[in-house]
C-alpha cells in the first residue's frame, strides 16, 4: 500500500514534469515560456529531493531555477526589436505535424527515444548495481567530511572541481571579452530597496552556514556561492549608485581565488612531498574547507558576472560618465556602451 | 533495479529528445537556449535515477557530484550562449 | 498517534488552500484578483502546512527553521506582489516609461 503512494506520487511528478516542460517548449509567448521553465526548476528540484540527492536540489533551486530564469528574463528584455512586423512573440510557428519533414524528423526522435530507452533498460539490468559507491562510503572518514558528496567532489575527484572552475573561469572570461555591462538599473523604490535590505544580509549569512554546514549536511561550496550570487543579483537590481560591487582588482582577484585555491594547496602538497592534492587525513577537514571558502568566493562572482553579461563596471565610474554627459547637453539615460 | 529508477530514467530521455526536437526546428535563439537547458535536465534526471538505491541505502554520491557540478557548467554555458547571441544580434541585426 | 492525526489535518488544509489559490489563479478574470489569490497560498496555505509539519517532527530546532522559512516566504511574495501589482497599474496609466 506504501508502494502504491509512492506510485502515485512518481507519475504526478513525472506528468507534471514533462507537462511542463511541453509549456515551456512550444509557447508563443518567450516571456510565458521563461516563466514556465522557472517552474520546471523548482519542481525539478522536488524531484531531485524525492530522488535522495537534497546537495542537487539546493543547487537546482537556486542556479538552475533562480539564477537561470533571471538570467533569461533579463536577456529577454535586452532584445530590440527592430522592426514592429517582426515581433517574435507574435510570428513565431510551433507546428510540429504539418509538412512532411516535420513528420520524418517526428518519426526519427521517436525511434532515438526508444533506441535509448531499450539501451538505458538493458544497462540497468545487466550492469553491477553498486559500482564505486561502497568503496567511496567505507573510505569517506578518511576525507574528514561527513557528506559523501562533499567528500566526493572535494577530495576523491577533486580534479573535476578544479577543472570545473576552470571551465567556469573561461566562460566569465569570453563573457567580459564581449564588452562592458549595458544593462544599468533604475534607482528602485521604497519596496524593492525595503526587500533588498533585509534580504542581502540573510543571503550572506545562510550562504556562510551552508558552506559550513556542507562538511557533514546536505551543503557545499556551490549551493553557498549560488546564495552570495543572488545576493548580488538583487544588488544590482535596486540600481543603488551607492552599492559597490567588488572593483576592479578585487573582482579579479575573487575571480580567479577558487582554481588559485587548489594550485596552491596543491603544489604546497607537492612541495612537501606528496602527490598533487593528495590530503594527509588528520589536515583533510580543513584543506577542504580552505579551498572552499575560496571556492565559494569565486564562484558567486563568476555567477554575477553571468547574470550581468559583461564586464562589471565601478559605480563611481559610471557616474563620472553621467556627470559629463550631463553637462554635454544630454540628459537622456540610455544604456549604450561608452568605451 | 528499481521501478524508481526504470520510470524517472525514462522520463529523463523523453525530455531530452523532447528537447532536441524542439532545438532543432526552431528559428529563435532564446528558444533554442531554453530547450538545450531542458535537454540537459533530462539527462541529470537519467543519470540521478540510476543513483537512487531505495529509502534505506545510501545513494550513489558519485552521479550527483558530476550533476552538481554539471549544474553549474550549464548555467555558465548559456550565459556565455546569451551573450554571444546578443552580440551577434547587435552586429548583424537581420538576421536573427 | 493523536499527533500525528493532528499534524495530518493541518496538512490537509493547508493543502485546501494550495488547491483553492491554483484555482483562483486559473480562473479569475483579473491579474490583481490573482494575485489577491495568490498570497491566500502562501500565508494560510504554507502557514497549515509548516504548522502540520512542526507537530509531526516535533523539534524545537526544526520548528524555528520551518517558521523562519514561512517568515521568508510572506515577506518576499508580499514584495513581489506589490510590485507586480505596481508595474501593472502603471502600465494601465500609461505612465510606464521605464
Amino acid at each position: 500500500m506504501e508502494n502504491l503512494a509512492w506510485y502515485i506520487l512518481d507519475a504526478m511528478l513525472i506528468i507534471a514534469l514533462i507537462g511542463l516542460a511541453w509549456l515551456t517548449l512550444t509557447n508563443h509567448n518567450l516571456r510565458q515560456a521563461i516563466i514556465f521553465f522557472i517552474a520546471f526548476g523548482l519542481l525539478l528540484a522536488l524531484v531531485w529531493f524525492r530522488l535522495a540527492a537534497p546537495d542537487v536540489a539546493l543547487a537546482e533551486a537556486a542556479i538552475g531555477a533562480g539564477l537561470s530564469g533571471a538570467l533569461f528574463l533579463t536577456s529577454l528584455s535586452q532584445q530590440k526589436q527592430t522592426n514592429k512586423k517582426d515581433d517574435p512573440l507574435k510570428t513565431t510557428s510551433t507546428k510540429f505535424f504539418d509538412s512532411f519533414q516535420n513528420q520524418f524528423l517526428n518519426l526519427l526522435f521517436v525511434i532515438l527515444a526508444l533506441v535509448f530507452s531499450a539501451a538505458f533498460v538493458f544497462a540497468l539490468m545487466e550492469a553491477d548495481p553498486d559500482r564505486l559507491s561502497p568503496t567511496v562510503l567505507m573510505n569517506l572518514e578518511q576525507t574528514g567530511v561527513s557528506n559523501p558528496v562533499t567528500g566526493v567532489l572535494l577530495d576523491f575527484r577533486a580534479y573535476d572541481t578544479m577543472l570545473e572552475l576552470a571551465v567556469l573561469l573561461s566562460a566569465a572570461l569570453g563573457i567580459m571579452a564581449l564588452g562592458p555591462v549595458k544593462t544599468h538599473y533604475y534607482p528602485s523604490g521604497d519596496m524593492l530597496s525595503s526587500l533588498s535590505q533585509w534580504l542581502v544580509p540573510i543571503l550572506i549569512l545562510f550562504s556562510g552556514y551552508i558552506l559550513w554546514a556542507g562538511a557533514h549536511s546536505p551543503g557545499g561550496a556551490f549551493q553557498a556561492g549560488a546564495l552570495l550570487a543572488a545576493a548580488g543579483v538583487v544588488l544590482n537590481l535596486t540600481g543603488d549608485r551607492q552599492v559597490k560591487l567588488p572593483n576592479y582588482w578585487l573582482l579579479r582577484g575573487l575571480t580567479i581565488g577558487g582554481i588559485a585555491g587548489f594550485l596552491i594547496i596543491g603544489l604546497l602538497l607537492m612541495l612537501s612531498g606528496r602527490a598533487f592534492l593528495d590530503f594527509p587525513s588528520q589536515w583533510s577537514g580543513t584543506l577542504i574547507l580552505f579551498i572552499e571558502s575560496f571556492a565559494t568566493l569565486s564562484i558567486s562572482i563568476i555567477l554575477l558576472i553571468a547574470f550581468q553579461s559583461g564586464e562589471p563596471q565601478e559605480w563611481e565610474h559610471e557616474s563620472k560618465k553621467l556627470a559629463l554627459k550631463n553637462t554635454a547637453g544630454k540628459t537622456k539615460i540610455k544604456g549604450k556602451t561608452l568605451c | 533495479m528499481l521501478s524508481t529508477q526504470l520510470i524517472y530514467g525514462i522520463a529523463g530521455i523523453v525530455l531530452f529528445v523532447l528537447s532536441l526536437r524542439v532545438a532543432f526546428s526552431t528559428e529563435l535563439f532564446l528558444r533554442q537556449v531554453l530547450a538545450i537547458n531542458v535537454a540537459g535536465a533530462g539527462l541529470f534526471l537519467t543519470l540521478l535515477s540510476v543513483a537512487f538505491k531505495g529509502l534505506e541505502q545510501p545513494a550513489d554520491p558519485i552521479p550527483q557530484a558530476l550533476v552538481l557540478t554539471g549544474i553549474v557548467v550549464a548555467f555558465s554555458a548559456t550565459a556565455l550562449a546569451l551573450a554571444l547571441g546578443k552580440k551577434l544580434a547587435e552586429n548583424s541585426p537581420d538576421e536573427r | 498517534m493523536m499527533i500525528n492525526i493532528l499534524a495530518a489535518f493541518f496538512i490537509f488544509f493547508g493543502l485546501v488552500f494550495f488547491i483553492i489559490g491554483s484555482i483562483g489563479l486559473l480562473r479569475l478574470p483579473d491579474l490583481y484578483s490573482r494575485l489577491h489569490a495568490l498570497t491566500k497560498i502562501d500565508n494560510l496555505g504554507l502557514g497549515l502546512l509548516l504548522i502540520g509539519l512542526v507537530l509531526f517532527s516535533a523539534d524545537l530546532i526544526i520548528a524555528i527553521k520551518l517558521f523562519l522559512v514561512w517568515f521568508l516566504v510572506l515577506a518576499s511574495s508580499a514584495i513581489s506582489s506589490h510590485l507586480i501589482a505596481q508595474r501593472a497599474r502603471r502600465k494601465e496609466r500609461g505612465i510606464w516609461k521605464i
